[in-house]
């Protein structure tokens, strides 16, 4: 399966990129398009470079070489605020100020739409409440965010960047930390807002299973490269979860999707 | 309700995206309303202490007569006493308590940590440094005693700044190199009042208090000036801080740049310091309780910079009048008032970072 809307210019792409820490590379000469307006998967062992490769799509890492870009521009030589009206970032556990409450904390994610001088608008709330509706949250609006269970202030976090209304929405992991049921519950909303919307949702995720069923695009990475991208179906096969997390495993269809459901066999169980 | 299952999120709009969108709007209002309320509160709290003070002094006048004198019709006496002697003293330590207090809250926040005021982290004990020597070796007063001082804590802060930053300038060690650095210039401080003669060490320990008795008009025009450039400054750059607040990478991710403004912030909230301090001497802990207790009348994790700008002319205010009243016949520095009502806060916060493990 290849892209559905294809076009000359792909809206988020990396090129020949590296990211590094402290001269460490991290990432190393990686070629990459996102694909518009679906949702995608970043997967891999831990210190793959799937996080850092997100921070480096974001902006927030600048690339040691090489350039990441938005709309066919370099991402870096455009005006940061104007890329965060086309960009959205969950971060990994986020933390919020003391006492903030959560329709406070969604309006937050109008920053970027704000100028100096030009404040608060009828749009801002409109935006505000829209997102407030698409996650559920509209009951909790004058609650203290700290007060909030951690699925629930999951989901303040996604409708603070709903709020902020970008085309793309790149989230680390961010369903670390939840329970089973408030995982699925916010993969379903990403999954509704693509839908809804055809928000482009880029996506750091530690479960190979869960990439799997919610993402239309994976990207398999270790130790810094890509080593396979696509529809998942294709992506994930045996010798791919060998290669990319150094386990045997036996691949099924998921019986409820379809989609491919990994069984890891470890050293006690033979296929 | 937290480990209730949740059904998909409905997206029929219609009068339930209305009825949200109120809702916001209504906690938005309630937010604003009370910072409104708060303000004004403030506000009006500091004019009755101002009017207070302008009664009270080794004559009593009337407020009916300070009134007068106020609008230019009282007698030459009256006169004399309200605007020449009390009034410049009284628009010194508002001003001189709004700045530290505004300058608390920027640095307070730039670092997310409460013990980060400039008053702990070295900015005023450099302000003594800088003034002492200026003072004692050089006999400096008035405008240029400010002006090195306002000089040598800009420089203190750009030592900490730069001591302090690796690949970024994290809140702990800010606030730990700062401490580093208040102990460096109260070594100074020390050095030279013992190598001083006794006259000199006593007219520039009352200036190490911070005091309000020695403010000229001149001083008071360099702080008013000073005070309408930089409040404005504070209060732009608060948009940007109020975003930093939710960390580094949700920050740059809604256009923020973290580094450049914290540089920012915290140039202001020197430059704001310094001027406070140019004037008035390093008065202590006021930049340290404003910010704080403005915050808790907010409550909301609002930057709350008009609140503590307010708060720290009222307990400034407040303060001189105790400084100048609390003992017949001594006037003393108001720098001893705010320190003991200050060090306990201090204690207590520190008693509680300690307890809980965090700064704050």
């Amino acid at each position: 399966m290849t892209y559905e809307t294809p076009s000359a210019v792909p809206e988020l792409a990396a090129r020949d990129l590296s990211l590094a820490y402290e001269g460490r590379v991290v990432v190393d000469g990686l070629d990459l398009d996102i694909p518009a307006g679906r949702v995608t998967a970043i997967v891999g062992p831990n210190a793959c470079g799937k996080s850092t490769l997100l921070r480096g799509l974001s902006r927030l890492l600048p690339p040691a070489s090489g350039s990441v870009l938005l709309d066919g521009s370099d991402i870096h030589s455009l005006p940061t605020k104007q890329v965060a009206q086309r960009l959205g970032l969950l971060p990994q556990t986020p933390t919020a100020p003391d006492g903030i409450t959560v329709a406070d904390l969604v309006s937050r994610g109008r920053y970027p739409h704000q100028g100096w001088f030009r404040r608060w608008t009828a749009d801002d709330d409109e935006a505000v409440a829209e997102a407030m509706t698409a996650t559920g949250i509209t009951d909790l609006a004058d609650r203290p965010v700290d007060e909030l269970s951690g699925g629930q202030r999951q989901r303040v976090w996604v409708a603070m960047a709903l709020a902020q209304r970008t085309d793309i929405l790149l989230l680390d992991e961010p369903t670390t930390f939840l329970d089973l049921s408030h995982q699925l519950d916010v993969l379903d909303l990403l999954l509704d807002l693509n839908a809804a919307r055809g928000t482009t949702v880029v996506m750091v995720l530690h479960d190979l299973n869960l990439a799997a069923r919610y993402a239309g695009h994976l990207i398999a990475m270790r130790s810094g490269s890509v080593v396979a991208a696509g529809d998942p179906a294709a992506v994930v096969t045996a010798e791919l979860v060998r290669d990319v997390f150094g386990v045997e495993s036996v691949i099924a269809d998921d019986p409820v999707t379809g989609t491919p459901l990994v069984v890891p066999l470890g050293r006690h169980h033979t296929a | 309700m937290s480990a209730a299952p949740v059904s998909p999120p409905s997206r029929a709009g219609g009068t339930s995206a209305a009825g949200t969108v109120d809702a916001v709007r209504a906690d938005r209002r309630h937010g604003r309303s009370r910072a409104l309320r708060v303000s004004i509160v403030l506000a009006v709290l500091v004019l009755l202490v101002a009017a207070v003070s302008l009664t009270l002094g080794a004559v009593a006048v009337s407020p009916a007569d300070v009134l007068a004198a106020l609008v230019g019709r009282a007698d030459r006496l009256t006169s004399f006493v309200i605007l020449e002697l009390r009034l410049p003293r009284l628009v010194a330590g508002a001003l001189v308590g709004a700045c530290l207090g505004l300058s608390g809250a920027l640095i307070q926040s730039v670092a997310r940590n409460p013990l980060a005021s400039p008053d702990i982290i070295g900015i005023t004990a450099a302000a003594s440094a800088t003034g002492s020597v200026a003072l004692i070796w050089f006999g400096l007063t008035g405008l240029a005693l400010s002006g090195i001082v306002l000089a040598g804590t800009l420089v203190a802060a750009a030592a900490i700044y730069l001591l302090a930053w690796r690949h970024g300038v994290s809140g702990y060690r800010f606030v730990l190199v700062g401490i580093g650095i208040a102990a460096f210039c109260a070594g100074i401080v020390s050095y030279v009042l013992t190598r001083a003669d006794l006259s000199d060490v006593q007219q520039a320990l009352v200036w190490i208090t911070g005091s309000l008795n020695s403010v000229d008009p001149t001083s008071l025009l360099v702080l008013g000036i000073g005070t309408v450039l930089l409040v404005p400054c504070a209060l732009l750059i608060g948009r940007p801080l109020g975003a930093l607040s939710l960390g580094d990478d949700l920050a740059a991710g809604l256009g923020v740049r973290p580094e450049r403004t914290r540089l920012l912030v915290v140039a202001v909230a020197v430059a704001l310091a310094a001027l406070a301090v140019a004037v008035a001497g390093p008065v202590s802990f006021v930049a340290f309780l404003a910010a704080p207790i403005a915050r808790r009348l907010l409550g909301r994790g609002s930057l709350a910079l008009v609140p503590s700008a307010l708060l720290g002319a009222l307990i400034l205010v407040v303060s001189d009048i105790v400084a100048q009243f609390a003992l017949p016949g001594v006037v003393l520095p108001v720098g001893v008032v705010t320190g003991i009502v200050g060090a306990p806060y201090l204690l207590w916060l520190l008693a509680r970072t300690n307890r809980i493990g965090r700064g704050g």
